[in-house]
C-alpha cells in the first residue's frame, strides 16, 4: 500500500464552494472557515490534514449540516451531485445523512449508545432509510455486514454492549454502521486517532477493501500524513480555516509549495537520523475572531513578504492538480505556463 | 456453515440467559442486604394481597349499617370497632386498600408520561421551547403540591376520578424537570450526534435514544413520590373534595371520626395507621429501588 494511482473518473461528486463558518461566541465571531473550496471525484479519497482547530470537522459536519449553534453556515454552496445541500428542506439533508453521505467520528467507544446492543444499533441505521424494512431482516443484514468487516461470531457479538468490546471491534461497528447503507460518500473523522497503532493498520486496510467494494468516495480527515499518504489519492491541507495547498497525494508530499504544508512536512520525525531534534513549525495558530484581510500563515512564515500581512493571497495553479494559495508562487505559477484561479474571492 | 450458525445462536442465546440470571441474583442480593427495603417491599406485597383479596378477607359489608352497633370499641365481633354510621371499621379499612391503589396507581400513570414528555421536549429542543415549557411548569412548581391538587379538585368537583387529575396535574412538573435534566446530560453525547449525523429524526432520537436513559431516574422519583400521593389522595378525602361518602377511603374514613377523636380513638385512628404504614412502605421501598438501580451498588 503505498502511494496510490491517478483516480479512475474525473466526474464530481461533491464540490465545496467558498465555504464560511462562523462561531458566535461570547468573546466574538469566531471566524472557523472562511472561503473553503474543494471538490471530490467519485470514488476517489481526498484527505483533509491540518492541525488541532484548523477546521477539517467543521468542514466535514458542514457537508452534512450539522453545525450547531452557535455556529452558523454563513455563506458558500455545497454541491452533492446536483443538490446543493445548504438550501435543501430538513427531510431532505435527513435523506442524505447516513443514506448517501456517512460520517465516521473520532471516538468509536463514544459514538455507540451504551445501552443498545450493536447489532442493533447497525440495524437502526438501515431502518432510518428504509421505512418498509422490519426488524429481524434489518437484524440480518446488520449481521452480514459484521461478518463482512472481519468480526468474529457475528451473531454473538452482535448482541453485545458497547462497553464489551474492545476500541478496534467498536470502531469495526462504527464503520458497518456507516457502510450498511452503501452510502456515496464516506466522511472519516480521523477513524483511528483514537486506536492502538497495531489496529490503525488494519481497520484503514478494511475501510480501504470495503470502499472499494461498495465504490464509495472517502474524504478522510486526518493529522497524520503517514496515512494520507497511504490512504487518500489527493489532500488538501488547512490551515486556520483556509485551504491553502491542494493536489494528488504524490505531488504534495514529494513536492510541497506551501511554506506550511514544508513546515508539516518536516515535523515528521526522522527514522534514519534519530538523534535529530523534532522540527516544530514557531509561533501560534493565530486566533480567528478577526476576519481574514492577509495571510493567516505569515507571521510564522519563514519566506514571509510585506504584502503578505496585507493581503490574501490567492490560489495558484501549479499544474492541473496541485495548487497552493501563497504569494511566493505569484511569478512562477505564470512562468510555468500555469493558470492562476483565485478560488478565495471569487 | 448452516450448523455453526446454529450453535453460534445457541451459545450467544445461552450466554444471554447467564447474564440475566446473574443480573437478578445480584438484584436479589442488593434487596436481601437492604433490611429497610425488605419490610417495605413486604408492606407493599401484603397492600396489594389485601386489595386484591378484599371481598375474602372483610368480614362484613362495608357498606352496611347497623345502626345499633354504632361506635362499637374494637372486639372479636369488629376487629376494628364502627363507625359512627355502625359499618365494620375493618372491612373499610380493606376495602379502602383498593380505593388508595386505585388513586396511586393512576395517578403514577397520568403523571409520569405527561412529565416525560415535556421534560423530554424542553431538554432536547431548548430555546423557546423549553422556556415556555419550563415556565409552565414553574407556576405549578410555584405553589406546594397539596394546596394545588386542592384548588384543582375544588375546580373540578369532588369525587374520585376529579381527586385523580387534580393529583396527576399537581405532580407532573417534578417529572418534567427531572425528565429535561437527563435529557440535557444525554443530549450531548457523541453517539446522539452519530445518530443524528445517520439522519434519524428527532422524533426517533428521543423516543429511541434519549427517554430510555430518562426511565430510571424517572422511576426512582417515582417510588420516591407513591407516599406523597397517597398522602395528597388522602388529604383531598379528608377535606371532602376526593372520594365521596360512602365510599370506604382512608381519608375520609379519618375525617369522619374526627368529631370522636377523644372518646371513640379508634373511628379515625386505625385508618389513620394504614395510610401511616402504606405511605412508610412505599418511602421504604423507594429508597431502596433508587439503590438497586444505582450501577455503582452493584460493582461493590
Amino acid at each position: 500500500m503505498l502511494l496510490k494511482d491517478t483516480p479512475v473518473t474525473t466526474d464530481k461528486l461533491l464540490s465545496v464552494q467558498d465555504l464560511r463558518v462562523h462561531f458566535h461566541t461570547l468573546r466574538g465571531i469566531v471566524h472557523a472557515l472562511e472561503g473553503v473550496s474543494f471538490h471530490l471525484n467519485r470514488q476517489e479519497t481526498l484527505g483533509l490534514a491540518g492541525e488541532t482547530g484548523c477546521g477539517k470537522s467543521v468542514t466535514a459536519r458542514s457537508v452534512l449540516r450539522l453545525i450547531d449553534p452557535p455556529g452558523r453556515i454563513v455563506s458558500g454552496r455545497i454541491i452533492f451531485e446536483d443538490r446543493d445541500i445548504l438550501t435543501l428542506d430538513d427531510t431532505a439533508v435527513r435523506a442524505i445523512r447516513g443514506g448517501e453521505i456517512s460520517m465516521i467520528m473520532q471516538e468509536p467507544k463514544m459514538s455507540l449508545n451504551p445501552v443498545i446492543r450493536v447489532g442493533d444499533q447497525v440495524a437502526e441505521a438501515l431502518l432510518i432509510h428504509d421505512t418498509s424494512l422490519n426488524r429481524s431482516s434489518a437484524r440480518t443484514q446488520a449481521e452480514e455486514m459484521l461478518t463482512q468487516m472481519g468480526i468474529p461470531e457475528a451473531h454473538r457479538t452482535s448482541r453485545r454492549y458497547p462497553h464489551e468490546l474492545s476500541g478496534g471491534m467498536a470502531q469495526r461497528i462504527m464503520i458497518a454502521m456507516m457502510l450498511v447503507t452503501r452510502p456515496k460518500l464516506l466522511i472519516a473523522d480521523e477513524p483511528t486517532s483514537a486506536l492502538d497503532v497495531t489496529i490503525q493498520a488494519q481497520i484503514l486496510a478494511l475501510m480501504d477493501k470495503l470502499v472499494q467494494d461498495i465504490r464509495t468516495s472517502v474524504l478522510m480527515i486526518t493529522h497524520d500524513l503517514g496515512v494520507m499518504a497511504e490512504t487518500c489519492d489527493r489532500v488538501a491541507v488547512m490551515y486556520a480555516g483556509n485551504i491553502v495547498e491542494m493536489g494528488a497525494v504524490r505531488s504534495v508530499l514529494k513536492d510541497p509549495q506551501h511554506p506550511y504544508t514544508q513546515g508539516l512536512l518536516k515535523t515528521v520525525p526522522d527514522k534514519a537520523n534519530p538523534d535529530h531534534p523534532l522540527y516544530a513549525i514557531k509561533g501560534n495558530v493565530p486566533s480567528l475572531l478577526q476576519p481574514q484581510n492577509h495571510c493567516r500563515f505569515s507571521d510564522r512564515c519563514e519566506y514571509a513578504m510585506a504584502r503578505c500581512s496585507r493581503e490574501i493571497p490567492p490560489v495558484y495553479q501549479m499544474t492541473d492538480d496541485h495548487e497552493a494559495a501563497c504569494f511566493l508562487h505569484d511569478g512562477q505559477s505564470i512562468s510555468s505556463g500555469g493558470k492562476q484561479v483565485d478560488l478565495m474571492n471569487p | 456453515m448452516n450448523t455453526e450458525t446454529q450453535i453460534d445462536k445457541r451459545l450467544a442465546r445461552n450466554q444471554r440467559w447467564k447474564a440475566r440470571q446473574r443480573y437478578f441474583k445480584d438484584s436479589y442480593t442488593l434487596w436481601r442486604r437492604n433490611h429497610l427495603m425488605v419490610v417495605g417491599t413486604t408492606i407493599i406485597i401484603l397492600l396489594l394481597l389485601i386489595a386484591l383479596s378484599a371481598p375474602l378477607l372483610a368480614t362484613h359489608n362495608p357498606l352496611d349499617q347497623i345502626l345499633s352497633d354504632r361506635l362499637l370499641p374494637p372486639t372479636w365481633e369488629h376487629f376494628f370497632g364502627t363507625d359512627s354510621l355502625g359499618r365494620d371499621i375493618f372491612s373499610r379499612v380493606v376495602h379502602g386498600a383498593r380505593v388508595t391503589l386505585t388513586i396511586a396507581l393512576l395517578v403514577a400513570l397520568i403523571s409520569t408520561p405527561v412529565g416525560l414528555i415535556i421534560g423530554v421536549l424542553a431538554g432536547y429542543f431548548g430555546g423557546a421551547v423549553d422556556e415556555i415549557l419550563m415556565r409552565l411548569s414553574d407556576v405549578f412548581l410555584a405553589f406546594p403540591k397539596l394546596i394545588l391538587a386542592i384548588a384543582f379538585a375544588a375546580a373540578l368537583g369532588p369525587g374520585v376520578e376529579n381527586a385523580i387529575i387534580a393529583i396527576a396535574v399537581a405532580n407532573w412538573p417534578s417529572y418534567a424537570r427531572l425528565a429535561r435534566a437527563e435529557t440535557l446530560a444525554v443530549r450531548d453525547n457523541d453517539y446522539i450526534q452519530v445518530i443524528r449525523s445517520m439522519g434519524a429524526s428527532n422524533l426517533r432520537i428521543m423516543v429511541g435514544h434519549i427517554t430510555p436513559m430518562c426511565l430510571s431516574s424517572i422511576i426512582v422519583r417515582l417510588s420516591l413520590d407513591m407516599g406523597t400521593i397517597i398522602l395528597t389522595a388522602a388529604g383531598l378525602g379528608f377535606l371532602g373534595l376526593g372520594a365521596q361518602p360512602p365510599t370506604p377511603e382512608w381519608g375520609l374514613m379519618v375525617s369522619d371520626g374526627r368529631l370522636y377523636l377523644v372518646d371513640q380513638w379508634w373511628v379515625s385512628t386505625l385508618p389513620g395507621f394504614a395510610i401511616l404504614i402504606v405511605v412508610m412502605g412505599f418511602n421504604l421501598m423507594g429508597d431502596g429501588i433508587r439503590d438497586i438501580l444505582d450501577p455503582h451498588q452493584r460493582q461493590s
